[in-house]
């Protein structure tokens, strides 16, 4: 079935498949490389938050007629700051603080898609922004997409090595002189990037499957952080562009309505993650058995 | 005084956290290569003392120089105390050491022969070849520590700093990594200032103690500090340095005559009280 | 505001209010917010599909919150607990998606069970609900001594206990209910609001655990007058306003908290 849509040319030649894959592709491809860095951080809760609250730019960017993209960007851009700014000095109260950020922000949604639906013309807004829908991403967005996720690359590329000895211990970091402040202030705008892609692609509230859940997933495989990145990528693009094959493909199976991307890319995802924990979790009972023998003998 | 040489110079030390004194006033000096231990129990200073080293913690008053005339930097190696890797990350205990390297630097680290050979040659030097290619978050205790004194060494410092190293050692280890520690002090022309709260497995080892008390301190050869007139001022009251089966205890006096009594009464059952 | 078609509501929202500020003051103290945020929110795909069904709406959010319950334990071994819940999250919403979009309507009643809906409550509806609190605030109350004190060190609970882990499934199972008890009033999306705001300002104000958890009790209950008055007046969502009273809670925590170490420095 998957095998087959290559071979229909409605696929290639159909100018919203074209859109949905190259801005899915920059999704994923941010999401995996920032998403590692994020979930080894231990801010998968911060990451959710930000694509939840980044939902109320989105609305507000129906409501003004301005690209979603910009929306999303500049809510998640402003969130993002102020929680790592507010974050300085208690490390132990991120969650609480997430949280009531995610709250405030997600009341302000709900205003805000009540605007939408009664004093703005535009109908399912709700729809999505929260829930995304790859195939009517106008065409015009491409180039802000790709810029955008260009930025959050190039960004993760130059603080790779602080972040990945910051999220070892924050004070070895320090020892080497590191202002460890400024490289997650950094990180943090990435993230903002990554989630605001993020929720164009599969929408706000499901920005976290992508951003966490390729990353979760090569984390457990992977031996080094390079070869996580690279496992992230490839597994956050085939789930988006697999998606988006059976989302098209769907329209054959119920005549008229297709099934929505996200549903599939998040179950792709989700797949990805099941095997990537089975095979890490054989390989860690290899790897013990063969220990316990050592110190047996 | 010669200032120029010396690796550490801390002069007259004041540190206060939300009103309190921390350090009061400590100074001693380290020569490059010394092996000095930073002694005192829970609460005395020791993690304070050495964050004001790493330029961490602000002195409220005094004055601390490196070698190069600098307040901390790029000359100082840190292991920090009861660091517990995260078994999540997906980093090798070479690529740790290889963070040391230079972990500060931006952009991915390209791929260098010379790289790598100072990383394998670290590795080897701390005995941790076994386990370099193994998830540093799966190591033992010991085993991470190796790793992050790899780390901690590989830029050359000319100090480095060890919080607790040998909390939750065991007894086994512990001597394994001051043997090493002293070592590559040696090797590496590094002076390295080790806190403990026990000074017993450093004694062999140390060219120098700082002990602290109450955030004051006395510096000097073991043998001229650690005795019962000396630190009965640093503590400002009267206490006991007793030797008990070759094992040296500090002990307020009423404390030393029951310890005294204690061995008198079974010699060999209280060899062991701290 | 208090005519009689509201009587049930300001009923239904006060019940709603006592169990999720009694919750609350254990999600604070265990630091669970993630996992107070995914139940409900994973849980709401269950309400979505039980209205397409038409059964009973609380049935459709038990059945989902068990499963949340079941695959957040589960994935959290070997795991990170944040990335478990972010695991379930994503997929059951990924569930809901599919059932919005297949029935092909995006319906209001859909947004109510996002961002709440006080209004048009039966009487059946608050006397479910009642009874259900009631079985949480007793469950909550035989279970309070372990499970503070499984906040405060896990291993001195099991201990105390034997064993510690069920500890953790007593605390999802109860944040299950209240979602199930709060989702329809409050929405998927801000139950957890009304956890983590009163609870994490009244442990701002007091350093006795029980007072902490009377404080979040009424902390929460004020915050939902106010809010159902807010929405009442303005005509605006309800959820607006349970979101920034619970973040007013929070910030007026954070400031007392910040006063206090002034004062003792």
């Amino acid at each position: 079935m998957l095998m087959s849509v290559p071979s229909n040319p409605g696929f290639w030649v159909n100018e919203p498949v074209r859109v949905a894959l190259t801005v899915g592709a920059g999704a994923a491809l941010v999401c995996a490389v920032v998403g590692c860095a994020t979930v080894m951080r231990r801010q998968a809760f911060a990451g959710h938050a930000l694509a939840d609250v980044s939902s109320a730019g989105g609305s507000a960017a129906y409501l003004l007629g301005l690209n979603p993209l910009l929306g999303f960007l500049g809510m998640a851009a402003a969130v993002a700051v102020v929680m790592e700014w507010a974050d300085m000095r208690e490390v132990r109260e991120r969650d609480l603080l997430t949280g009531v950020v995610l709250g405030a922000g997600l009341g302000l949604t709900a205003l805000l898609l009540y605007f939408d639906a009664t004093m703005g013309s535009v109908s399912g807004a709700a729809m999505t922004v929260l829930f995304g829908s790859m195939f009517t991403i106008p065409a015009t967005i491409v180039p802000v997409a790709l810029a955008v996720a260009g930025a959050a690359l190039v960004a993760s590329a130059i603080i790779y090595r602080p972040l990945l000895l910051s999220a070892l211990a924050a004070d070895l970091a320090r020892a080497q002189g590191l202002r460890v402040r400024a490289v997650t202030l950094t990180h943090a705008v990435t993230l903002a990037l990554a989630v605001s892609l993020a929720a164009m692609t599969v929408g706000a509230i499901l920005a976290t499957a992508l951003l966490i859940g390729p990353a979760a997933a090569a984390l457990r495989l992977a031996r080094r952080p390079f070869e996580a990145l690279v496992l992230a990528a490839l597994i956050g693009l085939g789930a988006t562009w697999g998606g988006i094959a059976l989302a098209y493909e769907s329209f054959y199976w119920t005549p008229g309505r297709g099934w929505p991307v996200s549903f599939f890319i998040v179950i792709l995802i989700f797949v990805a993650y099941l095997l990537s924990s089975w095979a890490a979790t054989r390989r860690g009972a290899r790897r013990g058995a063969a220990l316990y023998g050592c110190e047996g003998a | 005084m010669s200032t120029v040489a010396a690796a550490l110079t801390v002069e007259r030390a004041c540190v206060e956290l939300g009103g309190r004194p921390i350090l009061r006033e400590v100074s001693f000096q380290l020569a490059p290569g010394e092996f000095c231990g930073l002694i005192g129990s829970n609460g005395s200073g020791k993690t304070t003392l050495l964050r004001a080293i790493l330029g961490f913690v602000r002195l409220d008053s005094g004055q601390i120089r490196l070698a190069d005339g600098t307040t901390a930097g790029r000359l100082v190696g840190y292991v920090p105390q009861k660091i517990a890797l995260d078994p999540g990350l997906p980093l090798r205990a070479r690529d740790v050491v290889a963070l040391g390297l230079d972990g500060a630097r931006l952009g991915p680290a390209l791929p260098s022969r010379r790289r790598a050979e100072q990383v394998e040659q670290m590795l080897h030097a701390v005995g941790a070849e076994a386990f370099a290619d193994q998830r540093v978050g799966l190591l033992s205790g010991g085993q991470q520590q190796r790793v992050l004194v790899a780390h901690a060494l590989v830029r050359r410092p000319r100090l480095l700093l060890l919080d607790e190293p040998l909390a939750n050692l065991d007894v086994r280890s512990t001597a394994e990594i001051v043997a090493l520690l002293r070592r590559l002090s040696r090797e590496y022309g590094a002076a390295v200032l080790l806190s403990a709260h026990d000074m017993n497995p450093l004694l062999p080892a140390m060219d120098r103690i700082v002990y602290l008390a109450h955030g004051s301190a006395v510096a000097g050869k073991a043998e001229e500090v650690v005795r019962t007139e000396v630190l009965s001022e640093l503590y400002g009251y009267h206490v006991d340095v007793v030797r008990v089966h070759g094992r040296v205890v500090v002990v307020a006096a009423e404390a030393s005559d029951q310890i005294r009594a204690a061995v008198a009464r079974d010699p060999v059952h209280t060899a062991s009280v701290p | 505001m208090f005519a009689p078609f509201m009587v049930h509501a300001w009923l239904l929202a006060t019940i709603v209010a006592l169990v999720s500020g009694a919750i609350g003051f254990f999600v604070v103290a265990r630091r669970a917010a993630f996992p107070a945020h995914a139940l409900p929110l994973g849980a709401f795909p269950g309400a979505a599909a039980a209205s397409l069904l038409g059964v009973n709406q609380l049935l459709g959010l038990a059945v989902f919150c068990a499963l949340g319950v079941l695959v957040i334990s589960q994935l959290q071994r070997g795991e990170r607990r944040e990335v478990a819940s972010a695991l379930w999250l994503a997929l059951s919403l990924a569930a809901g998606v599919l059932l919005l979009s297949l029935s092909g309507v995006y319906a209001q009643s859909i947004n109510g069970l996002l961002f709440g809906q006080v209004l048009g409550v039966s009487r059946e509806q608050v006397v479910s609900v009642a009874v259900l609190s009631v079985g949480a605030l007793g469950v909550l109350a035989l279970f309070a001594r372990p499970l503070l004190l499984d906040s405060l060190s896990g291993e001195l609970a099991a201990a105390a206990l034997g064993r510690t882990g069920r500890l953790e499934w007593i605390f999802l199972a109860m944040l299950a209910l209240t979602t199930v008890i709060a989702v329809p009033v409050v929405g998927a999306l801000l139950v957890f609001t009304l956890m983590v705001g009163p609870a994490s300002a009244a442990r701002a104000f007091t350093n006795r655990p029980w007072r902490a958890l009377a404080g979040s009790v009424a902390l929460s209950v004020a915050s939902v007058w106010g809010a159902i008055a807010l929405a009442y007046l303005t005509n605006w969502p309800v959820g607006l306003f349970v979101g920034l009273l619970g973040a007013a809670c929070y910030v007026s925590g954070r400031l007392r908290s910040a006063g206090a170490v002034a004062q003792a420095g």
